[in-house]
């Protein structure tokens, strides 16, 4: 079988910090394929081209409530529904290693691709007048001249709480492979059978159970903690020497 | 969706167009015309295609690079829209002329390949949109079905206007016919209107984003400003300006131009203003076609912040 590049995104780690956008932002806006623009960048209306965001979800009723911090980006399905849907060829598959990506100089900026997407991954940039998305930085992965664990895509390396996997997903030993197969990994929206590429871990309960004896300590039979009552000067030492 | 003008007029626009050349070509084989009607006809007919093709490159983000939508026929239902409306105005045109030309036989074949073409543009048009699986409101055959039958009264209204200014003895064939399609095309669009108002999103917000719960809400979609997502796919018109277009394309496609056929008596002027008013109806129509549909993506927009 053919290698699969994707992401596995741990949302029981990830925290919500959006280093993965701001990354991802940095590096893919100063590559060849030239910037990913903003428009009013400063002003009160800000809006601009993103492979990656992170949205967050209340689930539950409150009190009962959990914050899920969850990051989107293209998820490189196996069966991408955008792909067939182009008139020009510009959206393709990697045979190599399953990395749906955009050929900017075909392009004719119909749009047509965002509408048989549905997640959403897709977005036109305003300046360029192109569909760009995520790339899973194919200008970084196989790129010599870095050390070989900077090879891989800038919003994994930003993470700071190693929420976000790279790896081939058809490589059984993978670690990708692994977390998804040991922690209970899942695609979005399986109904449709696109087959993304990219998982996510789910939540896990956190419980620890504490004992009250664990709380106690068990040389301690009076209950008060603290400092333990003077020895009396005939008591023995250790050495004799420096008893009281 | 939101309803993208460029495409709505090109939708529209050349759909009167193949339905205008059908009723041209139908009227040719069945009764004897002059020669010069069916030209005339036929021109306009490619007038309004080559409208709709013109309008059709407003939607593009980079227009120079169009003629590369021919590329990928095999997997593309734009892309065989893109070859079959070209060769269609090539048909209709070659057709309009040939009748100074060659011979009969010969018109025949152009017309015969001319109403093949208008088909498979038809169809090549709805499937643009039935083929989108997870727009359900889209992904029917009436989406076809509909796009073909409105197409076909547009162009027959078109044909009874252009016959009562040309060729006043057809008013009356054409009228006919015009009312007949026109009655199967609102039956085909109230049948899809009553199919998407029972229709149930498949995707849920707990399928978007894969936690089991019956109670999930969005607190913050990553951007405060709104992005493409926000704007390409929410048409953002309150529920009563929907519902007004709605009541707006269902007067106007049908019912209002039946009337204004029925007891025009043949006075150009109510003719001509039947088939304007009901080209409005039908945009209208295709303005709610997309408004209409919900896409998935927007679960993950729901709310800013």
């Amino acid at each position: 079988m053919s290698k699969q590049l994707a992401l596995v995104i741990d949302l029981n780690v990830c925290v919500g910090c959006h280093a993965c956008v701001t990354s991802c932002k940095e590096w893919n806006t100063a590559g060849a394929a030239g910037p990913l623009s903003d428009q009013n960048p400063y002003g009160a209306d800000p809006s601009g081209t993103f492979f990656n965001r992170v949205q967050t979800f209340e689930v539950g009723e409150f009190p009962h409530t959990e914050t899920v911090h969850f990051p989107k980006s293209c998820l490189h399905c196996e069966e991408p529904p955008c792909v067939p849907v182009c008139p020009t060829g510009a959206s393709y598959k990697r045979a190599e290693d399953g990395i749906v990506l955009v050929d900017y100089d075909k392009c004719i900026g119909c749009k047509y691709c965002s509408w048989a997407c549905p997640y959403g991954a897709r977005e036109v940039d305003e300046q360029q007048k192109v569909m760009k998305k995520c790339t899973l930085c194919v200008d970084r992965i196989y790129d010599h001249s870095l050390p070989e664990a900077e090879r891989k895509p800038a919003c994994v390396l930003a993470c700071p709480t190693s929420a976000r996997l790279f790896g081939d997903v058809h490589d059984a030993e993978s670690a990708a492979s692994k977390a998804i197969r040991e922690q209970g990994g899942y695609v979005l929206m399986p109904e449709w059978g696109t087959q993304p590429a990219n998982h996510y871990l789910p939540r896990r309960r956190t419980t620890m159970t504490i004992h009250a004896d664990e709380l106690e300590r068990h040389d301690n039979p009076l209950k008060v903690d603290g400092q333990l009552p003077r020895p009396s000067t005939s008591e023995p030492a250790l050495d004799d020497v420096t008893s009281w | 969706m939101r309803p993208a003008w460029s495409v709505l007029f090109l939708t529209t626009l050349i759909g009167a167009g193949q339905g205008l050349f059908l009723a041209l070509f139908t009227a040719d084989v069945l009764v004897p015309v002059e020669g010069r009607f069916l030209a005339e006809g036929a021109i306009v007919a490619v007038g309004l295609l080559l409208a709709g093709l013109v309008a059709s490159f407003f939607h593009l983000g980079r227009p120079e690079r169009a003629w590369r939508s021919a590329a990928m026929w095999r997997t593309s239902w734009l892309s065989r829209e893109v070859i079959v409306l070209p060769l269609f105005m090539a048909a209709v045109f070659a057709w309009a002329v040939s009748r100074y030309f060659v011979s009969r036989e010969t018109q025949l074949i152009l017309g015969i390949t001319g109403v093949a073409l208008a088909m498979a543009l038809f169809v090549c048009t709805g499937m643009v949109y039935a083929c989108l699986k997870f727009l359900q409101e889209w992904h029917t055959p009436l989406t076809v079905i509909n796009y073909t039958t409105l197409g076909c009264a547009s162009g027959l209204t078109a044909a009874v206007a252009l016959a009562a200014w040309l060729q006043p003895g057809l008013v009356r064939p054409f009228a006919s016919a015009a009312f007949f399609v026109g009655a199967a095309a609102y039956l085909g669009r109230v049948a899809a209107l009553a199919r998407n108002a029972r229709l149930r999103p498949r995707s849920t917000l707990a399928s978007a984003i894969g936690v089991k719960h019956p109670r999930i809400r969005q607190i913050a979609q990553g951007a405060m400003g709104g992005s493409f997502n926000t704007r390409e796919f929410f048409h953002g018109r309150p529920r009563e300006v929907v519902r007004a277009v709605r009541w707006t394309f269902l007067a106007l496609a049908f019912p209002i131009p039946a009337l204004l056929l029925l007891f025009s008596e043949s006075s150009g002027v109510l003719i001509g203003a039947a088939f304007v008013l009901q080209y409005a109806g039908l945009l209208a129509e295709r303005w709610y076609f997309f408004a209409e549909a919900r896409h998935p993506q927007n679960l993950y927009y729901q709310a800013i912040a």
